[in-house]
């Protein structure tokens, strides 16, 4: 059975995907910031699911470090899901460039830059799936939260681009857009049970995805037709809503 | 990061709103603690009253890491919010059982902890407190300490059934009870009345499992009719040939049916009725009925059915629970005949006879112990009321985990080390930042 790689793995997203698929036996590694709190989850799912689990330490933000990391890594991955990602504040960002920046290099450039090295692998190797959480807050801006949005925008184009690029190789790309998710970056927020999916809905949404190859996914139906709606709204009309 | 929201335990009374927190890490949890003036911890909301509603509540639920297990001994800890149906997914294929269990596994092993369950095990293994081999938890002013029977034992036994007034349970570690098979060799006997069932629990008290399901409805002769249920783990060799063939240590196939809605009190009871009936009218069930059964129906009944709590309706329902020592059964019986002449509660009522038991706080003593359901109306709770002062009279007490009303009179009286309990409170948690709104309900934390 195939591993999977976690980039971004204490959230409680990645937690939901780790043990999905190590239900499934695949083997899991841990990669983030938090190594402490990482130990305990990998010990936790050797002992339910009997599987191997690493930690390794992984820094989204140092991006000199991402080429050594992926060389490093215990053992190959066959899967990889990059899941890290930073909401932030959009009216802090619009005043102060630190907040901003971090918004895009969190949810765009520091994907971007460990994606790059796994998918030439990949491409080598002519097999892999990789997956990547964007959001449905890139498919277009609002004055809410462009800055986020912008970078998942970003993200979003990234990832299509590189399906485009490695069907080819046999290497397959998944996009997952979840939309409210509740998790701790949303815990402080009142969001419609309609359109909030569990991170558990969201682990099995991209399990599935990666086993029958699906390209893009909305983890809750109706946000397909949702984003639909707003898409097509006239720019000349959308510019004066409040969204 | 603070969300409110309404929230009920199991009984879905009372209803409260409070900002409920999660916390994933040591550290997450010590902000919260550090930050809040009144919280309480919360599991998986299974208590049926207000033991854990506060102002601010602090749920375990995120904090659900498996730790440790030793599969040559049988020794497990895990982080306050596993549930037990998650700890059973892992020990029972390995030949391993919780040592004690209560009538649900959608608990976690904080909450476990806290109420110090009892299952039906009682007369034999007694609380699960007994099986714990060390617990930490992080005090008021955010210390995280080990205690035990032997380390700050005094720490551990208010910790124990202390509904979490001591500190918040971040880790548990105990011994688990070596299975050969994960059937329950089971033994039911269909009983005439009260004074038969009170005969057979004390013949059967060799059987480490022990339950009886009483029809609370019924007057006169054949008060106190019953199903008495008797069980042991099964043997290797007394499961036939297809159980084998699937595997002695398989876990029970998942299957449970939701309640979707809040449904009229009637609904819940004709189900009970008909299970009952089902039982006691069955044609193949003469007198006794042997089976080797999977532990889920034998444990667990009702985990079938998800959210069967709804089947009471939108007022919601309490539990009563007391417990009256063996010498004053006819305390027992003078309960249950005020019951069913009532005619208030559920149909069914839940008896079990528990073991010597002499902890600080922890509910269980040696006697009989009943359980029914009560649907909230008008004059319920005077209703209660009435029972706990023939319930104080023989010596008896409420089950805090179960209670959403009493009065502090009747835990004050009811549990004799309650002075003592609220002394080692006020050691741990000197400003009782660890309070809900059972503990200033009952006196136990300021108001």
């Amino acid at each position: 059975m195939s591993a999977v790689l976690l980039l971004g793995a204490s959230s409680d997203m990645a937690t939901a995907i780790a043990r999905k698929f190590a239900q499934d036996k695949y083997d899991i590694i841990l990669a983030g910031r938090n190594v402490q709190q990482l130990s305990e989850f990998k010990t936790d799912l050797e002992i339910r699911y009997k599987i191997r689990a690493e930690v390794v330490k992984f820094d989204a933000l140092d991006f000199a470090s991402h080429e050594s990391f992926y060389k490093n890594l215990p053992f190959h991955p066959g899967i990889t899901i990059c899941i890290f990602g930073y909401l932030g504040d959009q009216q802090k960002a619009a005043a102060d460039w630190s907040e901003t920046e971090n918004i895009i290099q969190s949810n765009f450039t520091g994907a971007v830059s460990i994606l790059n090295i796994i998918s030439e692998d990949y491409k080598l190797k002519r097999s892999g799936v990789i997956a990547g959480i964007s959001s449905v807050a890139g498919e277009r801006g609002r004055q809410s939260n462009y800055i986020y949005g912008s970078a998942k925008a970003g993200f979003t184009a990234y990832l299509s681009g590189l399906r485009n690029s490695l069907h080819k190789y046999g290497v397959h790309v998944i996009t997952i857009l979840p939309g409210f998710v509740y998790t701790k970056m949303t815990a402080d927020l009142k969001l419609p049970p309609m359109l909030t999916a569990t991170p558990e809905q969201i682990a099995s949404a991209v399990k599935k995805a990666v086993q029958k190859k699906q390209n893009v996914i909305y983890v809750k139906w109706m946000w397909r037709w949702i984003m639909f709606t707003i898409k097509s709204i006239p720019e000349s009309f959308f510019k004066k809503l409040k969204l | 990061m603070q969300m409110k929201k309404k929230i009920a335990n199991w009984g879905n009374y009372p209803v409260m709103e409070t900002n409920e927190v999660e916390f994933r890490s040591i550290n997450e949890l010590k902000q919260f603690v550090s930050s809040s003036t009144s919280a309480i911890a919360r599991g998986n909301g299974r208590c049926y009253g207000d033991a854990s509603l506060s102002d601010v509540t602090i749920s375990t639920l995120k904090f659900d890491k498996i730790l440790f297990f030793d599969k040559a001994n049988g020794i497990f800890e895990c982080q306050s919010g596993v549930t037990l149906d998650q700890i059973l997914d892992v020990i029972v294929p390995e030949g391993w059982f919780l040592p004690v269990t209560p009538g649900t596994k959608f608990v976690t092993i904080g909450g476990v902890v806290a109420s110090d369950v009892h299952g039906k095990n009682h007369h034999v293994d007694g609380a699960f407190s007994r099986h714990v081999i060390e617990l930490s938890l992080m005090l008021s002013n955010g210390e995280i300490v080990i205690c035990n029977k032997n380390k700050r034992a005094d720490l551990f036994e208010a910790t124990c059934g202390g509904m979490g007034l001591t500190g918040i349970i971040v880790s548990v570690e105990f011994q688990l009870k070596k299975i050969e098979t994960s059937y329950i060799n089971e033994k039911k006997i269909k009983v005439d009345d009260l004074e038969e069932l009170l005969e057979l629990f004390e013949a059967n008290k060799h059987y480490t499992y022990s339950v009886a399901w009483i029809d609370c409805l019924k007057k006169g002769k054949g008060f106190g009719r019953s199903v008495l249920m008797l069980g042991e783990h099964a043997k290797l060799n007394e499961l036939n040939d297809a159980q084998k063939a699937k595997g002695a240590l398989a876990l029970p196939k998942k299957k449970s049916i939701n309640f979707p809605i809040n449904l009229p009190s009637f609904v819940l009871n004709n189900f009970t009725v008909k299970l009952f009936n089902f039982l006691f009218y069955h044609k193949n069930f003469k007198k006794e009925k042997h089976s080797i059964i999977p532990y889920e129906p034998f444990f667990y009944p009702l985990d079938a059915i998800l959210h069967w709590n709804r089947g009471y309706g939108k007022k919601g329902f309490v539990q009563y629970q007391f417990v009256i020592p063996f010498e004053n059964k006819e305390g027992l019986i003078t309960i249950l005949k005020k019951i069913s002449d009532k005619g208030w509660g559920s149909f069914l009522a839940v008896l079990k006879t528990f073991g010597e038991q002499t902890d600080l706080i922890s509910f269980p003593i040696a006697g009989y112990t009943l359980a029914l359901d009560f649907p909230v109306r008008n004059g319920l709770f005077n209703f209660l009321d009435e029972l706990d002062e023939i319930v104080l009279q023989y010596g008896g007490r409420i089950y805090l985990s179960k209670d959403a009303r009493m009065k502090a009179n009747t835990f004050w009286k009811g549990y004799s080390n309650s002075k003592k309990f609220t002394s080692v409170i006020e050691k741990y948690n000197p400003q009782t930042k660890f309070q809900s709104v059972q503990s200033s309900r009952l006196s136990i934390t300021a108001q």
